[in-house]
Formats: structure tokens, sequence, C-alpha cells
């Protein structure tokens, strides 16, 4: 167990509800866990919705199944198809807008997102770690996203250590979890009598306060340690290292991108499920009576044609340049520009992909031969 | 384009071979079409009412494939008289469901299904408007959206081209949060192979999407369908995926034809 400055409470298994009240008394919207269309997502609760209980997400390339829990827990599903990035980048949202005025001049005014208070219940350490990084592109201080910077503002995270990692699980290799280490406002552990519950800011701190609760005891606290690191044990895959930018650069006419770029479809689903991946494209959308428009950002993707698209060529014209792309951006990019690897380990792209392409494999594969 | 003293733009909307279904995504625009009424002349709608089949016109919009001999003056007439011609449709754009008949049409099942065969003038092939003459902007889709339709003659009355999203429809079910039906069902999605334009639609509801905007950019056939034979579909299963609303788009065929070839193996 790491060092946690404050002491340890219990919440009891039962306790969720009053968690979830003392948030709404605070003025926050809470957004967690439902069970929607087969998977785990994160939407809107209202009072009356109880957290999902007894599921396990059983997950495999190209595969997600929601399966029973024996053990009944809240949280032993490892996660959903999307970590906390649509609550911040949003898929689509206006940014600004133009029109003439009466004097027919041209006047643009920003459009800001409304921003309410929001609380998320069951972030796991990979999305922590992947929020960090979000912050870290769209908050640089020399340019603030205000889109971004305004749902970030005013947000409460009840972090949650995984106790059931999934087969798709790597971060453990890339130093991001299982264990929630910073970045959220209260980590909970799941025990069978209740949630071991530490607060990890001010405001989490007041909360817990509000509840009432008894400290955890040492038992309590030994299980949680044994939890957290039998989750890290039960990991499968893995990446070869936390910095792979020289090996990766120097086999970028590997013929393994080829075979890759055999096997995959170009979707773009692996990058809209990556809680780190923030690209986007703009577009303009004129109102009807033709005197104003909006300006618009979407999500895009590295394995679309108009994202390699320059004035007169394309400089990712097929499936292996842009397969290669984004890889290399993540793994390898990112360290240059973030100080850090861009992947944090979730597996959403293993799992969420349709037809089953393992990031952790191919990156073994371009390791397994010198380049 | 509003501006006093200046004619306003002149839009007809031709019928080819079709259900109507696109020339709907008009007369479903409720205030919409009233806000456009106002900007444009609405000179030839037949479904709507205007009656003026030759008149010279700003914009175009053609629902329907060229699938008779008549179609095939008509649409010559129709493009000598535009200024720019909008195909609007799977059956503008490919061939539509009528397609389906292309490779094998026999003059004998028409003397087997109709009573009056000889009131039946059928050209061998259903095509796409492109086929015939040059068209200016093609929207995909079956039918097309209302939203598609307006944007598209709002961008053109500004006088700037449509935006043209060639992306698939996973693009749009992801930023929708749908989850996928490949990965959480395991059924057989045209989504990673078709183009985007319907807000995911199919996918939104639990269900696959069956390819009625017709192929994105980049798809990759055969991967996706040896994913549908994981899937337990046998080739014949396969090849009509891409073998329904837009059998005749170039990217389907092809995907048909190599399933159906591996199928004869």
């Amino acid at each position: 167990m790491r060092a946690h400055a404050d002491p340890a409470v219990l919440l009891p298994i039962d306790g969720l509800p009053a968690l979830l009240a003392a948030l709404g008394r605070d003025g926050y919207r809470c957004i967690g866990p439902a069970v929607e269309k087969g998977a785990i997502v994160m939407r809107e609760l209202d009072g009356n919705d109880a957290l999902p209980r007894g599921l396990q997400a059983e997950q495999g390339p190209g595969h997600y199944r929601l399966v029973a829990d024996p053990h009944n827990r809240y949280f032993a599903w490892a996660n959903g198809p999307q970590a906390l990035k649509p609550l911040f980048f949003a898929p689509q949202e206006t940014l600004w807008r133009a029109g003439r005025g009466d004097d027919g001049a041209l006047r643009f005014e920003a459009v800001l997102p409304e921003a309410p208070k929001l609380a998320v219940i069951g972030a796991r350490a990979c999305d922590l770690a992947a929020l960090a990084l979000q912050d870290a592109h769209f908050l640089r201080p020399e340019r603030v996203d205000a889109h971004y910077a305004a749902r970030r503002a005013r947000l409460f995270l009840v972090a949650v250590q995984c106790a059931v990692p999934a087969a798709t699980c790597f971060c453990g290799s890339t130093g991001d979890g299982p264990v929630p280490t910073a970045g959220y406002d209260i980590t909970l552990a799941e025990l069978p009598e209740g949630f071991v519950a530490h607060a990890g800011s001010d405001a989490g701190r007041a909360l817990l306060a509000t509840l009432d609760l008894a400290p955890a005891t040492p038992r309590q606290l030994d299980a949680v340690q044994v939890q957290g690191e039998a989750a890290a044990a039960a990991q499968a895959r893995a990446l070869p290292g936390k910095d792979l930018h020289d090996a990766l650069m120097r086999r970028l006419d590997h013929p393994r991108w080829d075979e890759v770029a055999m096997r995959c479809l170009a979707c773009g689903n692996c990058t809209a499920v990556c809680p780190t991946c923030f690209c986007h494209a703009e577009f303009d959308q004129p109102a009807l009576d033709g005197a104003s428009s909006t300006h618009q950002r979407v999500w895009d993707s590295c394995f679309g044609e108009s994202h390699g698209h320059l004035h007169g060529f394309n400089v990712r014209p097929d499936i292996r340049t842009r397969y290669r792309q984004w890889l290399t951006h993540k793994l390898a990019g990112w360290h240059a520009q973030f100080g850090r690897s861009g992947c944090t380990g979730c597996g959403r792209c293993i799992a969420w992909c349709p037809v089953g392409i393992d990031l952790t494999g191919e990156v073994a594969a371009l390791m397994a031969e010198q380049p | 384009m509003d501006t006093p003293g200046f004619a306003k733009p002149r839009v007809a909307v031709h019928k080819f071979s079709s259900c109507d279904g696109c020339q709907l995504a008009f007369l479903n625009l409720g205030e919409d079409l009233l806000a456009l009424a106002a900007r444009v002349d609405l000179v030839h709608f037949a479904e709507a009412g205007p009656l003026d089949p030759d008149a010279d016109v700003d914009i175009a919009f053609v629902e329907g494939s060229v699938s008779t001999p008549e179609d095939l003056g008509r649409i010559q007439r129709i493009r000598a008289h535009s200024r720019v011609l909008v195909a609007i449709g799977a059956c503008a754009t490919s061939g539509g469901i009528q397609g389906l008949r292309n490779g094998v049409f026999d003059a004998g099942w028409v003397t087997q299904i109709y009573r009056h065969p000889e009131a039946v003038a059928s050209l061998e092939r259903s095509t796409p408007i492109a086929r015939h003459v040059k068209v200016d902007v093609e929207l995909w889709g079956c039918p097309v959206s209302g939203p598609q339709v307006l944007a598209a003659l709002n961008a053109l009355l500004l006088g700037v081209a449509p935006r043209d999203d060639a992306d698939k429809v996973c693009t749009e079910c992801k930023r929708a949060g749908h989850p996928c039906v490949m990965v959480t069902r395991g059924i057989a999605c045209m989504g990673p192979a078709t183009r985007a334009g319907c807000g995911a639609l199919c996918p939104g509801l639990g269900r696959d999407c069956y390819g009625c905007y017709g192929p994105a950019e980049t798809v990759n056939t055969a991967t996706l369908a040896a994913q549908f034979g994981r899937f337990g579909l046998d080739a014949a299963a396969i090849a009509q995926r891409f073998q329904s609303i837009n059998s005749q788009a170039p990217v389907f065929l092809a995907a048909a034809q190599a399933i159906r070839g591996q199928g004869d193996d």
C-alpha cells in the first residue's frame, strides 16, 4: 500500500447511494456506470439509479461481453468502451459562431459549453492517467482550450482500484495502474464488507467527512494491498518498455506494417476509444437563413483519408501509413510532445477493434526482429 | 442571394427509377422547408406540386437511376438545363436496389412475371446518373437525410462546395457513444466499409449497419468479409452483405465478386 496522507475509512457496501446523495447535495451531477447495449457505459445517474452490481467485462481482441461476477461486486467490470474523454473533449461541439451585425459587419462570438459540476464515479487508474495526458494537451499554459477547460474545471473524481483486470489490460507495464495513485478526489477499493476510501484532495476530504465513516481496519488495508498486487499480477498482456521511441522509429520500414495493414479496417475505432487520442477536425455549418454559421469541432482519426490530406497530396494514402502513424505517434511521438508514452494500458484499442488487432501483439512482432 | 432585385436561385427536383424516399427528405424538412422556400424558386418538384421539367435551373437534384430507354434522353435534357446537378440517394449514385438485376437480366423473367410484358420497357442494367452525364455533387444514402440535403443545398446557395464526408459509419458511431455491435454481439456490421452520413442509425438501435450509404474511402472489404466468416456467415451470406442497396457501387461489387469467386473454389 502506498502511503496516504489521510487515514482510510470504510464506506459500507450499501453506502454508495449515500455517497451519491452527498455529491448531489454539493451540487454535482453524478456520472457513473450503467449497462447499455451490452456494455458498461458512463452516463448521468439520477437519484433512483442503482449502480450495476455483479458484472464482469469479459474482454479479448475484438470481444466484449458482460458476464456474471460470482462475488456480486459493484466494480468487478474492468472498463467499458469509453473512459473519461467524451466528458471533456466532446465528440462534437460548436466552438464559435459568425454572423453579420445590423451594420453589415462580420461578427465572431465564442460559444462556450454549459459546464455543470460533474462527479464521476468509477474512474480507473488508466483513466486518470489518460485524463492527465488530455490535460497536458488541452490545458497547455500557452494555449488553453476554453471548451475543454470549462468542462474540466468543476470535476469531482471518485476512482476505483481494479480488482478484476480484463484480459486486454496492460496498465501494469505502462506504470499507470491498477491502483490509482493520483488525480482523484476520493479513491475506493471494494471489499466484501465495503469500500476502503481515501481522500486525495480537500474536496474529497470534506465530502468523506460528511459521511461519518469508521476508520478502515489494518486487516482491510492489507486486503486492499493484496487485491492491487493480484490485479497487477493477473495481467497477461504487456508492452516491452515504457519508452519505445527509438526502437519504433528504427522500424519504420518493418514488413510488419504491411502485414497489419492487410488486417486493419481503417475504421478508426481504436482512436475513438483511446482515452488519450485528441485529434479533431473542424468545419463550418451555415445556418439555413444564410446569415450566420457555426464553427464545429468533431473527433477525427488518423485512420481517415482527410486526416492526412495536405494541399495537393496525402501524406498517409493507405492503411499501412495510417496504422504506422497511430502506433508510432502513440508510443513514440508522445515522448517528445508530452514526456511520456500516450498509452496508459487500458486495452480498449484491443477489445474494440472489430477485427481484434492487438497493440501489444503488434509491438511484440515489430520488436521480435532487428530493424 | 437574398438581395432584393436579383432573381432567386431556381431549383428543380427530378425523379428517375426510385422509390421517392429521397424526395421525402425534402418534404420531411418541416419548417426548414419554409425557410428554404423563401430563398429559392422551386420550379419543378412533381412530388410537391410544381411541374416544369425542362425549365432552366441553377440547381437540379436528381433522384433515381437510369433504368429505362426514356431515362437515357431525359437525363441529357436535364443536364443541359441545369447549372449544377446533384445526384441524391443510392439509386442515383450507384444504381440502387434495382441494380441487382445487372448481370443477371433475363428477358424471359419479364414474360413470366408480367401479364403484359410488352408494356415493360427496361434497360438491361440500372446505372447511376454519373455514368451518363457529369454530376457535380453526389449525396449517398438510402434514403438521403433531410439535414444532408439541406447542408448540400445551403452550401451551394452560399457558393461553396458541400462538405464531403467519406469517413466510415464507425466515426459517427463512436462519436455518438454506441458500443460496437461487432464487438459486443458478434454480428456482421457493414459500418467499417460504409460511408458516414446517417448518424450511425442502425448501430444506435443495436443492430448491424447494412451499407445503405455506399462505400466509404479506403475500405478493407477482404478483411471485413473474413471477419463476417468468423461470425458464422457462409460465402453466399457474406456476398449478400455487400450486394444489397448499393450492389453496383464498384467497391462493393468487387468485394462480392471476390467472395463468390472464393466460394466457387
